[in-house]
């Protein structure tokens, strides 16, 4: 089993989840650069969190139109789990991956705090273990996270069952229905603003709590069912 | 061919709500004191210089690249282009 992690110029939590998969969760994991295109090998993808291209123009959109995405593409048409975080769903939703758009929080400021989130959908690799409302500790760092799409979007997402994670008793951008992370039709790429691979150590948090390393295990539950 | 400066103005829906240009309403310009100004929207502006036939040509072709290469994210803005010929500007 093998996790590849693509690294834009700009990336910067590539080696956060790179630690939790192979020292926390001891699973293969890669660092894959933007301009390889190829991915073979892998049996799941990660687009981490930064600063791609330092969000010129826009965030994720010149990361967007690089050389890798066009083999991510194709994977992602054949089923592949893709899990893109923070600046990853920005480059999933550019690339036309999961629709809508991430606009600046509506409090303008870059907000980095801890949050809650609840599971909304058990219907993607990252959270079939998980229970539906189930909640999940862990924080989010961004300035351009507020989820936006338009009410018949957001009507298809709801009926599809395709908004996987919802901020709980928060709201620390905006976003509409309180989306933090959203899902494909398909249900194999999944992009999410707060950071998993922040929340998968108990030492890291003010909480003491790993919750979000039951994203990554429901991952490799999911592969393991998959041979 | 002659060049062409084609500005870009990028600008959110007009549903889509501004909190940057609300804020620069009602924490800057209402404060200072100009209470004739009614809204702002803030928009953003790509000044291109394009080599073209004409400024239909010009306008044209800017406008396909940035169809294509999403120079604007059409789920939440708008795009129009304004040209000028460098050379007439220029006199």
């Amino acid at each position: 089993m093998k996790i590849g992690i693509i690294v834009f110029p700009g990336s910067n939590c590539d080696k956060d989840v790179h630690h939790v998969l192979r020292n926390v969760l001891h699973v293969d994991a890669d660092f894959v650069w933007h301009k390889q295109d190829n991915l073979q090998g892998y049996d799941a993808i990660v687009l981490p969190g930064g600063f791609a291209y330092g969000d010129r123009l826009r965030a994720g959109v010149i990361a967007a139109f690089s050389p890798i995405m066009k083999e991510v593409r194709r994977l992602a048409g054949e089923g592949m789990p893709i899990l893109g975080v923070c600046n990853g769903f920005q480059i999933l939703v550019e690339s036309g991956l999961l629709p809508g758009a991430l606009m600046k929080n509506n409090s303008l400021k870059f907000v980095c705090r801890w949050t809650n989130i609840t599971v909304e959908s058990n219907r993607t690799p990252f959270t079939h273990t998980l229970k539906p409302k189930q909640q999940i500790r862990i924080p989010v760092a961004n300035q351009e996270g507020r989820y936006y799409a338009d009410p018949k979007t957001i009507e298809t997402l709801e009926n599809n069952n395709q908004i996987v994670f919802k901020y709980h008793d928060d709201d620390p951008n905006g976003s509409i229905s309180a989306i933090a992370g959203i899902s494909n039709e398909q249900g194999n790429v999944v992009g999410m603003m707060p950071h998993p691979e922040r929340a998968s150590e108990s030492v890291l948090s003010p909480f003491g709590s790993d919750d979000a390393m039951l994203i990554f295990e429901s991952l490799l539950d999911y592969l393991d069912e998959q041979r | 061919m002659e060049k062409y400066l084609v500005s870009v103005i990028i600008e959110n829906k007009p549903y889509i709500n501004d909190p940057e240009g609300e804020t620069i309403l009602k924490d800057l310009i209402a404060k200072g004191g100009y209470n004739t100004v009614k809204a702002v929207r803030t928009a953003k502006m790509l000044n291109i210089t394009i080599e073209a036939r004409d400024r239909k040509d010009a306008e044209d072709s800017v406008k396909k690249l940035c169809d294509e290469l999403r120079i604007y994210n059409p789920v939440v803005s708008n795009c129009r282009v304004e040209s000028v010929n460098v050379a007439e500007a220029r006199n």
